[in-house]
């Protein structure tokens, strides 16, 4: 048996790329419906928009600047389908999202025009372009204290501190002892701790102590769900400091703030969402998609669509695998692939940090992110062809604007339908 | 399938765990409680320390509420609720089955019990005093929500009611929910299925094993939903163009997948058929309005109404087919609420040891209900219902009562 349902375009996938194009779409008055698997890569990552951090082996200062040269000398990267006048409306229309979203106050600072270097949890300066404003007060920092505490296995305020003095920041490092009720602590139990005001200040009365005159407090990025903008605001009036948040191991809490301003953008524009199910089959009409099916419990679901995006992801997320007889699929729909090494070339290489030739494979796209062999299939995020995000630093940016971008394509190829209708 | 291969095909799946916590975001229980470590923990990390013959290796996945929200969003495909299903199923073994989790988890033979002294019943478990008892003795939590005895079955109802003969069958699984306290909700079903055409028939039938299930009682479970699947396979077997439709939304999600995957009966024909052939109401109205051909002759509902979708809606993995619904009708307002589960699960929430944990997940539910202005509760699931009921003080109906009032329906059907 089968469901059968009809959407203006359906999108597959639910991490920030499959978020962006369908509220976007959504927005623009296109009936949508979302369907992944699962909750996508926003409860993973840093939630910081890095649109370009390192290019030619060195951290980029300019991101502007050097995106047009990324795209001048590189015309299968993505960001030389999607162009810089895109990223710039994508980050513009994103901040949008985030200030009207549900969460009173949070919102992200930044530009292309400079780089802000904030540190990891291994005390790494990293290259971000937009940032929560909860993060902000980690740039250019010139003495800090960073707080972890026992109780957080996965935040090592030392070795933080350690790495940071490396890079000639006046670093150093205090442990809080947080009585919890539980073994298993991590920044999702603080951060909703810290969403009420009483827990909040006993926090802050523990800090204040072992704080300096002049130095910034770096924590692990667990300031509030609920409320990040008032949680951060109180502390620093309390603290009487510069706080920021340091993003650590998942869960991401800034990351898991994002899904929920996403998804609440999304629904507010009545878009629709789908969690659980895989997609397991795909109908075609000649050079189209027309319905992909799923494994829905009991019998499957069938979504028809004009226009379909995959947003599926990568090697990491299961979205394009390399199977058994070494060969690369795209899971979903079979699409053809793009960036694949010739069976005589190399495919990895030994080294992990190695620039991997299997990084850059993705589902092949013409300059409007058009599927080849499937007209009506735009492919945004990680199954794009052409970029090694984790070196780049261009993961998130390339989500964020990619599917930006999908949404503008789609919806001029619309608008002209109607236009020749009429 | 034997229980042994089942299970390995679930274990496979924990292969396919990253640990990337996704599934630790989203459980309703561990977030509130100490008590439950998580699904990830309790999940596809203990399940490594779990040999078939030898003791559990923790008793904390007794505090799973089974709401299977952590299988929907695991972006690997785990199977982390039905494994923590296997789990406690194991542990209730072992410890032994608490009376209270015999009685309550057999709504048929409470409901055969309750209807025809309903007055008595009803006035039992609103007392004060009895209700204490029960805590003390049982283990019911005196402020936990039990709905009331209708004192009428809906099927009597169905047996006196005319149904007109228009050749396009469908069968109707009602659910001990309807047949036992809410009656009028399946009176509501079967009128708005009239109204589009339908000729409903509702074939004897029983419990579906849920509550047993869920609460580990892996074999009485097994001979209840069988039971109930061959009594309704024979139904739909000689037409592939009939189906069964269910408003009790935990009930229809029984049937289609957790008998199947939770208790090891992937080979029993009547229940895989049964499986394929289950709809819940509200997509199987949703998919006519796909093919234009749900009547749309609504008239307007002026009202505000908070709608939530239960865990187990949302594990039919099919996204919210009434919020949908709703959107045809004119002039109702629908409040969306952005909360993942009431607290309730079945009867987790009904124990002793678990009703403030219960009342703790649904917190943000209740809290959002009460901010959004609206005067009632649009909800799939019955349970859930009074739970909302219970914590919100405001009436709560299934999101086809809307579709029957805006039908103008609701002018020749009995009075709830």
């Amino acid at each position: 048996m089968r469901s059968e349902l009809h959407y203006d375009a359906v999108v597959i996938g639910a991490g920030t790329a499959g978020l962006v194009a369908g509220t976007r779409l959504a927005q623009n008055g296109a009936r949508v419906c979302v369907v992944a698997r699962g909750i996508g890569s926003t409860h993973l990552a840093p939630a910081t928009i890095d649109v370009l951090g390192y290019a030619g082996g060195r951290a980029v200062v300019d991101p502007g600047r050097s995106l047009e040269e990324l795209i001048a000398q590189r015309p299968d990267h993505p960001y030389a389908r999607i162009g810089r006048p895109t990223v710039e409306a994508a980050a513009h229309w994103l901040g949008g999202v985030i200030t009207d979203g549900p969460l009173p106050g949070y919102r992200y600072v930044g530009s292309l025009s400079r780089n802000l270097r904030l540190p990891t949890a291994v005390g790494a300066l990293r290259p971000s372009a937009f940032v929560p404003d909860t993060m902000a007060a980690g740039d250019a920092l010139e003495r800090v204290c960073i707080v972890g505490s026992p109780a957080l296995r996965d935040f090592h305020p030392s070795l933080c501190a350690e790495n940071l003095r490396a890079a000639g920041i006046d670093a150093r490092s205090v442990s809080l002892s947080l009585s919890l009720d539980r073994a298993d602590a991590n920044t999702l139990g603080i951060a909703r701790r810290l969403d009420d005001p009483s827990r909040r200040a006993r926090f802050c009365a523990e800090l204040s102590p072992m704080l300096r005159a002049d130095e910034h407090v770096g924590l692990p990025a667990m300031l509030g769900l609920r409320d990040p903008h008032g949680v951060h605001a109180d502390m620093e009036s309390r603290l009487g400091r510069r706080v920021f948040e340091i993003p650590s191991l998942p869960p991401s809490v800034p990351g898991m703030r994002l899904f929920e301003i996403l998804t609440a953008a999304l629904r507010r524009a009545h878009g629709r969402l789908v969690l659980g199910p895989r997609v397991v089959g795909a109908e075609r009409d000649g050079n189209r998609i027309a319905s992909i099916s799923t494994d829905a419990a009991g019998h499957q679901t069938v979504y028809g669509a004009d226009t379909f995006v995959l947003a599926t992801g990568g090697f990491a997320s299961g979205g394009i695998e390399l199977d058994s007889a070494w060969v690369t699929h795209d899971r979903v729909l079979g699409l053809p692939l793009d960036g694949v090494p010739a069976s005589d070339q190399p495919r990895f290489y030994p080294d992990y940090f190695d620039e991997q030739p299997m990084a850059r494979v993705g589902v092949a796209v013409d300059a409007d992110l058009r599927a080849r062999g499937a007209d009506n299939v735009f492919v945004v995020g990680a199954a794009l062809p052409g970029a090694i995000p984790w070196r780049e630093g261009s993961g998130e940016g390339i989500a964020m604007s990619s599917g930006y971008r999908a949404a503008e394509v789609i919806g001029a190829g619309t608008a002209a339908a109607a236009g020749a209708a009429l | 399938m034997s229980d042994g291969i089942l299970h390995e095909m679930l274990r496979g799946s924990l292969d396919h765990c990253v640990k990337c916590t996704i599934c630790e975001t989203a459980c309703p229980v561990s977030n509130v409680s100490p008590l439950f470590p998580g699904p990830k923990y309790a999940g596809p990390q203990s399940e490594r320390y779990r040999v078939a013959d030898e003791p559990s290796v923790d008793s904390s996945v007794d505090y799973c509420s089974g709401c299977g929200i952590c299988s929907m969003v695991c972006p690997q495909g785990v199977k982390i609720a039905e494994i923590n299903a296997q789990a406690r199923n194991k542990l209730k073994r072992q410890k032994g089955v608490p009376l209270r989790d015999r009685i309550i988890t057999r709504p048929t033979w409470l409901g055969r019990a309750g209807t025809p002294t309903a007055p008595i019943a009803n006035f039992t478990l609103r007392s004060r005093p009895l209700r204490v008892l029960a805590e003390k003795a049982l283990g019911v939590h005196r402020d936990a929500p039990v709905p009331k005895f209708a004192g009428r079955r809906f099927s009597r109802w169905m047996r006196g009611h005319q149904a007109p003969g228009t050749g396009r069958r469908i069968v109707y699984f009602h659910g001990c929910g309807t047949e036992y306290y809410e009656p009028w909700e399946g009176q509501k079903v079967v009128e708005i299925l009239e109204h589009n055409g339908f000729e409903v028939e509702v074939p004897k039938q029983d419990c579906c094993g849920l509550p047993l299930q869920s609460s580990g009682l892996f074999d009485d479970a097994r001979r209840v939903v069988l039971r109930l699947a061959k009594a309704l396979s024979p139904h739909v077997r000689n037409d592939p163009d009939t189906l069964i439709v269910g408003n009790a939304t935990s009930c229809t999600l029984m049937l289609k997948r957790e008998a199947r995957e939770i208790l090891g009966l992937e080979d029993d024909p009547d229940l895989r058929l049964v499986s394929e052939r289950t709809y819940d109401v509200c997509e199987l109205l949703l998919e006519l309005h796909d093919r234009g051909e749900l009547r749309t002759d609504f008239q307007p509902v002026q009202e505000t109404v908070a709608y939530h979708a239960p865990c187990q809606q949302q594990g039919h993995w099919i996204g919210k087919p009434a919020l949908e619904l709703l959107a045809l009708i004119p002039g109702l307002e629908v409040r969306e609420m952005n909360a993942r589960c009431c607290g309730i699960a079945g009867t987790y929430g009904l124990k002793a040891e678990k009703y403030e944990i219960a009342q703790d997940v649904g917190r943000s539910l209740f809290d959002q209900v009460a901010a959004s202005g609206a005067s009632s509760v649009a909800c799939d699931s019955e349970t859930c219902r009074w739970q909302i009921t219970h914590s919100t003080q405001r009436p709560s109906v299934h999101p086809i009562d809307f579709l029957h009032r805006a039908y103008g329906l609701d002018r020749g059907t009995a009075a709830q």
